[in-house]
């Protein structure tokens, strides 16, 4: 019988490489696909508890509104990252230390 | 193995393994494209769980929306004909503290899941979309507009970074 334990299972190994992939990677168009990683494992916590401890919609609900979040950032995020790449000719991290004193 | 835990396993592993091509290939493409697959299989998570609604806003908005923007960065951050599309990996070092602390996070917070007695009442699968559309305008009502702005603020402001300024 599947129930809530094996959703957030599957949800914690998401995570993990969600930060797996954010503390390793020097890309940043890869490092956007590592939070879009984490969103998704929280957005499978909220539906599964929605689903079998809840016992009402609010956990779908709270989804839509973080995969609103997540398209919002995303499109300011590469906005941010195409005029990194536009004055630094590199879509790497290291390459963003302009404040840097 | 009933057939709910076969399907269960089939989008568990698509899921976990296409993330783990996102995080560890070494060519942004393929990264990209795993993506898709790990959006297929949460939507697929999400259609076991009885959520139709939220399973049919994952395929429209992350696969139609943002992925083809993530992919739209990837063609827009690299010069397509010298094939440069690889991304840095690092030796082993690099990855030593990283992967350590995801390890350790993957321990912690799944034998907190197994350990815990989760209490509370199930609900039954059944059509959701109606009474999430009552719930938007009803009970969430501030937070859906909120969330339009917040939409109409960022899309603005994303066009508005990307300009390229005259005196520049």
């Amino acid at each position: 019988m599947i129930s809530l334990p094996h959703y957030l299972v599957v949800a914690a190994a998401l995570f993990s490489l969600g930060v797996l992939g954010l503390l390793t990677r020097r890309n940043a168009v890869n490092v956007l696909m590592s939070i879009e990683l984490i969103l998704n494992s929280a957005n499978v916590n909220l539906v599964a508890f929605s689903r079998f401890a809840a016992g009402n919609l609010g956990g779908q609900v709270f989804a839509v509104f973080v995969i609103v979040v997540a398209a919002a950032e995303v499109a300011v995020a590469l906005a941010i990252v195409l005029t990194l790449y536009r004055l630094r000719r590199t879509p790497n991290l290291d390459a963003a230390d302009i404040l840097k004193g | 193995m009933t057939p709910e835990a076969l399907v269960f396993w089939v989008f568990a592993l698509v899921t976990v393994g296409s993330a783990a091509v996102v995080v560890l290939s070494r060519t942004l493409i393929y990264g990209a494209f795993a993506l898709l697959f790990t959006f297929f299989g949460v939507a697929g998570l999400y259609v076991l769980l009885g959520a139709d609604f939220l399973a049919a806003t994952q395929l429209l908005i992350y696969v139609g929306g943002i992925l083809v923007l993530l992919l739209f960065g990837v063609m827009l951050t690299h010069r397509i004909n010298d094939l440069d599309l690889k991304s840095e990996l690092g030796g082993l070092w690099d990855w030593l503290g990283p992967a350590s602390v995801a390890v350790g996070l993957f321990v912690i917070l799944s034998t907190t899941a197994l350990k815990t007695k989760w209490q509370g009442a199930a609900r039954p699968p059944a059509p959701t979309t109606g009474d999430i559309g009552r719930l938007f305008l009803g009970k969430f009502l501030l937070p859906f507009e909120a969330a339009s702005v917040l939409l109409l603020v960022a899309l603005v402001g994303a066009a508005m970074i990307v300009r390229r300024r005259r005196d520049a």
